[in-house]
């Protein structure tokens, strides 16, 4: 990979290398997973909807399942309309679920496809629902697609009673694992306030293994659920980027207040998480909260030692690098690079904010960008460590720096999806991934005489 | 057993057009339907053209491979296929074109040539394929004349590679696409020549595990050198040398029959099938190697080869087999070649084969597997997940072989798995490999794990 870097840094124009990004119908499917008794459908050629199971698959080791509209050269020509409806025939007909997630791909995009006049059309079987989003591949990245299928519940299904809205909140957790999903559900129990989240793919892309397989696990959002989303008293949206979009729509469909929130990761992140809740419902922050937040700040000073000062490129979807890089700056550590594929000027001025309120000076910020640039910065200015997903681990190499994984896809290690990195639990594991990163490699790299028992 | 399936029987042996792609061998008198488009709605296994494009060129180590389309099909594609390389890394970047929407508006051509020309500046490679995607094939963009005015501009191959998706569901018209662009590049432009020599090509090898590499060692240990891989661990200058080969070797038939038979029509090279999946094909393939180079001290050294070989694989595989005997295997894999070499091996290790299928199997294939089985076994083309699932329990399957989409689908119903797919990490091929595969299928099929998953320990009694 070393070789494969030119010597002098290049500027570029056109294209990406080595993006930090996929497309949009990928997070559409992600999302839609987290609908109970929910296939995805991707409404374009096979090789799109066997790419998205397959990442997915390769993130989660699980089974992923979702339809395809199976295009051809016919109906590249003709139009996809007699593939869908055919498609939401054998679907209801062959694998019966209680929801049909439609999005759309480039193909289906161009050819200019009008999904709503077409599931109109469709003969959908009594009680079942069919929703789509349009996610075409040429904008945004799998987070925008994440985003609109979030959408897509809210205008499909949430429903307003018009009656006084209920004690419950609504939480849209982002584009994070189902190990972070469960923890935002403990969190919320803790609290004691009643929950609504979507999606939600807790004990769906985390299932135990019984000997027997369920199509369509125990976990999921039921569609009650989101309709009942319409009567709460508020929505949480966790992450700009993913979540604020349904949010904002579902205030103004049902009148349900958005709380748009960071996500939940590091002690600012989950501490406002936590106060926004406090505050909306009145409740008390219990003691097991409490306590919980203060192992964190009790672990993050008997270590910081550890990281403290040391130099960190940061990159992956845009909420979680958000979310990331205020923790890493109440570590005391250094973001020099911060990059996320996702295009977005927020993103950019969210960070360079962050960054000023800590004092933290000469970092490089960017959103739209892609690895090689990313690796062609690392090359001229080193950092300590390396947190992203597993498509730094050639960066990592070539330049010899460790890597923390932390993000989507993870194609190279385990046990991280069940895991989270969210909430007060998640500070403690990425104290503890990154201190250990950093400790490995001073045990591997010191010389014999400072090689320490204890550290 | 029915009762267990997640889905009704009824909707899993799923919609009548499907019966004709299914058959039990004994049963059926009629012949599988296969390489039929797949159905609209239907969860297949499948990809498309591009993907089988991407598989086959990828390995090409120092050229660059530029997807001219929106971002997913370059990512998705992003060192899909974890070949391996003695030399350059350049096919493990990933690089786009990026298309956004006004690029579909207007046309992605002139975004297109900028790409090529700054790739060119900064890594100077040897070739570029430049692939076409769905969105490209829709919006109509020439990448065949921007390839060839860049191809003039630089002085370097740029080859267009036609494989916008929606083609075909069919991975083996991709494989056609890639084909042709590989015969665009072997052959020899106006007024070079390429020499003879008694070197042999390898086709349909792509070293996933460090497989060309083996074979390499033992061609070698018989007195015969590869001239190149198609398309394992190949260079842009080695495959330029491909048409001096004295003979074609086809493993992948799939991929590679089409490109071996247009090297034997363009120069003169005859090509044979070979087999290096399992000991007994190894040694097979080994022999008719050596029987078409006719030489007296080729042929004792690969007897002597063998001899070695097989008395070091032989105890080994007993072992297994012993452990092995009597379980009852599942194949569902993308090529028939593949499946075929699988079936040999397991049924060496004693293992009964009683499900069997292909993603893009063709009618002679499936003739030929349906004569290795037994009877009863099932055999599907192009099967959705509900239909393996439902054989995996009718048939009380312990083990399965096939790609990622598969294993945990198998492993949530206690059953075994061995990718032989693009996400193995270690070679499966010749000797060697054969020991590896036993110790595999061995590993998964007994594994500890499954004693934990038997009894419940909360059970109330």
């Amino acid at each position: 990979m070393l070789e494969c870097m030119p010597k002098a840094t290049v500027q570029r124009t056109a294209g990406k290398i080595n993006p930090a990004k996929t497309c949009q119908p990928m997070g559409a499917m992600y999302a839609s997973l987290g609908i109970h008794g929910c296939l995805p459908h991707s409404h374009g050629s096979q090789g799109c909807c066997a790419y998205h199971r397959m990442g997915l698959t390769r993130h989660f080791r699980e089974q992923v399942l979702a339809s395809s509209s199976s295009f051809t050269e016919g109906a590249s020509v003709f139009g996809g309309a007699s593939n869908l409806k055919t498609s939401i025939k054998n679907v209801f007909e062959i694998y019966n679920p209680e929801v049909m997630a439609v999005h759309t791909t480039c193909l289906s995009e161009t050819i200019g496809d009008d999904i709503p006049n077409i599931i109109k059309q469709s003969e959908i079987p009594e009680g079942k629902v069919v929703i789509h989003a349009n996610t075409p591949s040429y904008q945004g990245s799998h987070i925008t697609g994440f985003s609109n299928m979030c959408k897509a519940m809210v205008s499909y299904l949430a429903e307003s009673d018009g009656a006084e809205k209920k004690r419950q909140v609504n939480v849209l957790p982002g584009f994070v694992n189902p190990g972070d999903m469960r923890e935002i559900k403990r969190l919320m129990s803790e609290l004691g306030v009643p929950m609504i989240m979507y999606p939600d793919t807790s004990n769906v892309l985390d299932s135990p293994l019984t000997g027997k397989y369920e199509m369509y696990p125990e976990g999921g959002t039921p569609v009650s659920e989101i309709r009942d989303s319409g009567n709460s008293k508020a929505t949480l949206s966790l992450g700009s980027f993913a979540s604020e979009a349904a949010g904002a729509l579902l205030q103004e469909k049902c009148g349900v207040p958005c709380i748009s929130l960071k996500m939940p990761i590091g002690i600012r992140g989950t501490d406002a998480f936590i106060t926004a809740v406090r505050d909306t419902f009145g409740v008390t922050v219990p003691p097991s909260l409490e306590i919980e937040r203060g192992q964190v700040v009790d672990t993050l000073i008997d270590t910081h030692f550890h990281y403290q000062g040391k130099t960190v490129a940061v990159f992956g979807d845009p909420d979680i690098v958000i979310g990331l890089t205020e923790f890493l700056l109440t570590m005391g550590m250094v973001p020099k690079y911060v990059v996320t594929g996702t295009p977005g000027s927020r993103f950019e001025a969210t960070i360079k904010e962050m960054l000023d309120e800590a004092g933290v000076e000469g970092s490089r910020v960017k959103a739209e960008g892609d690895l090689f640039e990313l690796h062609q910065w690392v090359r001229d200015e080193p950092v300590d460590l390396l947190i992203g997903t597993s498509h730094g681990k050639y960066m990592a190499r070539a330049e010899d720096i460790p890597l923390v994984r932390v993000g989507f896809p993870i194609f190279d290690r385990a046990v991280h999806p069940l895991m989270p990195v969210v909430g007060y639990r998640g500070c403690l594991r990425l104290i503890e991934m990154i201190s250990n990163a950093l400790l490995d490699r001073r045990d591997r790299d010191c010389k014999d005489e400072d090689y320490e028992l204890v550290l | 057993m029915e009762n267990d399936c997640s889905l009704p029987a009824e909707s899993a042996a799923c919609i009548d057009e499907r019966q004709l792609s299914i058959m039990t061998t004994g049963k059926n008198k009629s012949r599988i339907h296969c390489a039929d488009d797949s159905l609209a709605g239907a969860v297949s296994q499948r990809a498309c053209v591009f993907c089988g494009a991407r598989v086959v060129l990828n390995p090409v180590t120092d050229a660059v491979h530029l997807v001219h389309g929106p971002i997913g099909c370059a990512s998705y594609t992003w060192d899909i296929r974890g070949s391996l390389s003695s030399g350059s890394e350049m096919f493990r970047q990933s690089f786009s074109t990026d298309l956004k929407e006004k690029d579909v508006v207007f046309g992605g051509e002139p975004k297109l040539a900028a790409c090529i020309d700054e790739i060119v500046e900064k890594y100077h490679p040897p070739a570029i394929f430049v692939y076409s995607t769905c969105v490209v094939g829709m919006i109509g963009d020439d990448i065949v004349a921007v390839c060839k005015e860049a191809q003039h501009r630089h002085g370097i191959d740029v080859i267009p590679v036609e494989s916008s998706g929606f083609i075909s569901g069919n991975k083996i018209v991709g494989y056609r696409a890639a084909g042709e662009a590989l015969l665009k590049l072997v052959r020899p432009k106006d007024g070079e020549t390429v020499e003879k020599t008694r070197k042999l090509n390898f086709l349909g090898e792509y070293n996933l595990g460090g497989e060309k590499w083996l074979v390499e060692r033992y061609l070698r240990e018989m007195g015969i050198e590869i001239n190149v891989a198609f398309t394992g661990d190949s260079t842009v200058a080695a495959l330029k040398k491909a048409p001096g080969a004295f003979l074609n070797l086809v493993q992948c038939t799939g991929s590679m029959h089409w490109v071996a038979m247009n090297l034997e029509k363009e120069y003169g090279t005859p090509y044979m099938d070979v087999n290096f999946f399992g000991a007994g094909n190894t040694a097979d393939s080994l022999r008719k190697i050596a029987r078409f180079y006719g030489d007296e001290e080729i042929t004792r050294r690969t007897e002597a080869l063998i001899e070695r070989e097989m008395s070091r694989v032989r105890p080994v595989i007993e072992k297994y087999r012993e452990k092995l005997t009597g379980k009852r295997a599942a194949i569902y894999v993308g090529g028939a070649f593949k499946a075929v070499a699988i079936i040999r091996q397991l049924k060496e290790l004693g293992m009964e084969i009683v499900l069997t299928g292909t993603q893009t199997g063709k009618q002679e294939d499936y003739e030929q597997i349906s004569g290795m089985v037994s009877e009863g076994t099932v055999v599907i083309d192009d099967a959705n997940p509900a239909e393996i699932e439902r054989f995996l329990l009718e048939k009380d399957v312990d083990m399965m072989a096939g790609g990622v989409k598969e294993r945990f689908l198998a492993h949530k119903l206690g059953i075994g798995f061995v990718d032989h797919n693009h996400d193995r990490k270690d070679g499966l091929a010749g000797f060697d490999g054969a020991i590896r595969f036993a110790r595999e299928v061995y590993a998964t099929t007994c594994s500890p794990v499954w004693e934990r998953l038997k009894t419940n320990p909360f059970e109330e009694l």
